[in-house]
């Protein structure tokens, strides 16, 4: 697969990232770098292996269904770049 | 040319448990913005989700009763996109190997039975809640964020609307009964998406399909269908193209509307969740949860018909709610009257939920309180007139009907020399009417009964009444 100039901007549209000419031409040479390197498994055939879809071969960790304390809203809304006094803020969406 | 539609269904329930599908903040619905959120949730970085158990066994719950398979494995992913009310920038839902698949649903209509195949159950977390409006600003709720819910997808097997009306009434059926959704419509906690499209009739090319979105009712789901798929027909018919969009229902104005957001490429990158391991369900995992599965409305009907003996016709408005077959077989534990108790159900119950527009929990009388009415007619100590004033009595102040019965001096008369008394107080005062009687105006027995429970305020056991009134009268005709 070729990492072309309109992939990365499609990648950077879904991200909502503004990319700057010379980071798009740096964004798609590195891209191409990372996958040409993955490539390399391709050599190792792999056709009676099952896919692999975690790292740990571990199954079933699971929690209680019990309620535990949350934190609290002053707590939630500290880090948000803007707030109400009850709710997250953001540039307005439609 | 004649077209047919093509429907297919994405339902979401939101599944009854305490906690969220990944963190322990409640679910509870209606508390105050952002204060069921956690650094888990909220995607804070370097947190770690941790699956709920409940969720899980819930999930399974829904596949056994669909009949689908419930898969060995079962992994998690990430569906990315980028929307504010998604702090993390993906929802972790499943794409590859849900937990169930291949299933089906028979539904009944116009009395054919037909199936209904289910792709695909899954488990996923919900988005927070967007606020718009508020000038230059989104304003964002996060409490809904991390609540479990199950998606159930249909293969394109609807060909009506009202398909689309039974099959969802069927599933909101289901998992009431199942305890894993309230089922509410109107607050959300079910949610029905379709896709639609037509076709000529009996071709098997499928068109150009729309989603519909925002029908909040089993209702809306039938009038949003029966409107898109007009459109559909119209547009075709006059030669135009179906556009592949999403659009939302407008209950108010009854028509469809295409949905209001920017712009959106939809490309959502899947891709297995690494911080969650593969889920397992092995053969004695699913036993538990098998042997554990509450009843389903076939089952529980099939089961009070033979254990009641009730007719079809009481069974099935008795099972329409998971409720009020409750409700039912609670009060059946007061009084062994069972087609008494599905009458006064049937009749004053349910009128009383329509009316007050409450449901059977809400309703104000326990099934035990029911049962005694039903015990007290029974055996005579009130008549089923003033049954039915202890029963509204019942409605406004909380009481067992032997309380009120008492207190309100309301037991029957059923003493033959009382009534005979009044009997013959009522006779005497009333010599016209003993005069019509005698030549032959049967009729005039009827204001005769009412006087004598006007004398003793409706407490005069009816049939004593009418016996001895009958004996005084045909005596006097002799
Ligand atoms: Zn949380």
């Amino acid at each position: 697969m070729k990492i072309t100039k309109e992939l990365i901007l499609h990648i950077a549209e879904l991200s909502h990232l503004k990319l700057k000419e010379d980071e798009i031409e740096k964004f798609q040479i590195e891209l191409n770098q990372i996958l040409e390197y993955v490539d390399n498994l391709n050599e190792i055939d792999t056709s009676s292996i099952e896919p692999l879809s975690h790292p740990l071969p571990i199954v079933n960790v699971f929690r209680e269904d019990r309620v535990e304390k949350s934190i609290t809203r002053e707590e939630a809304l500290k880090n948000a770049p803007e707030a109400t006094d009850e709710f997250f803020k953001v540039p307005k969406v439609i | 040319m004649r077209f047919e539609a093509v429907i297919g269904l994405e339902i979401h329930a939101q599944l009854l448990t305490e906690s969220k599908l990944f963190c322990g903040c409640s679910t509870k619905f209606g508390n105050p913005p952002n204060t069921n959120i956690c650094p888990v949730c909220m995607g804070h970085p370097g947190v770690l989700p941790i699956l709920n158990k409940k969720a899980v066994e819930f999930t399974i719950r829904m596949g056994l009763a669909t009949s689908c398979t419930i898969n060995k494995y079962s992994i998690f992913a990430r569906k990315n996109y980028f929307y504010p009310d998604l702090p993390k920038g993906y929802q972790i839902s499943q794409y590859e190997l849900p937990l169930c698949s291949n299933g089906y649903l028979e539904i009944e209509h116009q009395n054919q039975r037909k199936k209904i195949r289910i792709n695909r159950i899954h488990l996923e977390e919900d988005a927070g809640k967007s606020i718009h409006d508020q000038g230059n600003f989104t304003l964002l709720d996060f409490n809904r964020c991390g609540v479990p819910l199950i998606e159930i997808v249909t293969a394109p097997d609807i060909q009506t609307p009202e398909e689309a009306g039974i099959f969802l009434s069927e599933i909101r059926q289901i998992v009431k009964y199942l305890g894993i959704c309230d089922g509410n419509m109107e607050e959300g906690s079910l949610r029905c998406d379709a896709n639609v499209s037509i076709r000529e009739a009996g071709s098997n090319i499928l068109g150009t399909k729309t989603e519909v979105k925002n029908m909040n009712s089993i209702k809306n789901v039938v009038d949003a269908l029966k409107y898109e798929i007009e459109r559909q027909i119209e547009i075709v018919s006059s030669g135009g193209r179906i556009i592949q969009q999403t659009l939302l229902w407008n209950a108010d104005k009854q028509i469809i509307e295409p949905m209001r957001t920017k712009e959106e490429s939809h490309d959502y990158r899947y891709f297995p969740e690494p911080d969650l391991p593969i889920v397992e369900v092995n053969e004695e995992w699913l036993n538990v949860i098998r042997e554990n599965l509450p009843e389903l409305p076939s089952i529980r009907k099939e089961r009070m018909k033979s254990q009641y003996n009730i007719p079809d016709y009481d069974i099935e408005i008795l099972t329409t709610e998971k409720e009020f077959a409750d409700y039912f077989e609670e009060t059946a534990k007061f009084t062994d009257d069972y087609k008494s108790i599905s009458n006064w159900f049937m009749t004053e119950i349910l009128k009383i939920l329509n009316e007050q527009k409450i449901s059977i929990k809400e309703f104000p009388i326990k099934p035990e309180y029911l049962g005694e009415l039903i015990k007290l007619i029974n055996n005579q100590t009130i008549s089923g007139k003033i049954a039915k004033e202890v029963f509204n009595e019942m409605l406004v102040e909380p009481g067992s009907p032997s309380e009120i019965i008492k207190e309100k001096n309301l037991i029957q008369i059923s003493d033959e020399k009382i009534i005979e008394e009044i009997v013959q107080k009522v006779i005497e005062s009333n010599q016209k009417q003993v005069q019509q009687y005698l030549e032959g105006k049967d009729k005039v027995f009827a204001h005769f009964v009412g006087q004598v429970m006007r004398e003793t305020k409706g407490k005069a056991n009816p049939s004593l009444v009418n016996k001895i009134l009958k004996e005084k009268l045909d005596n006097l005709r002799k």
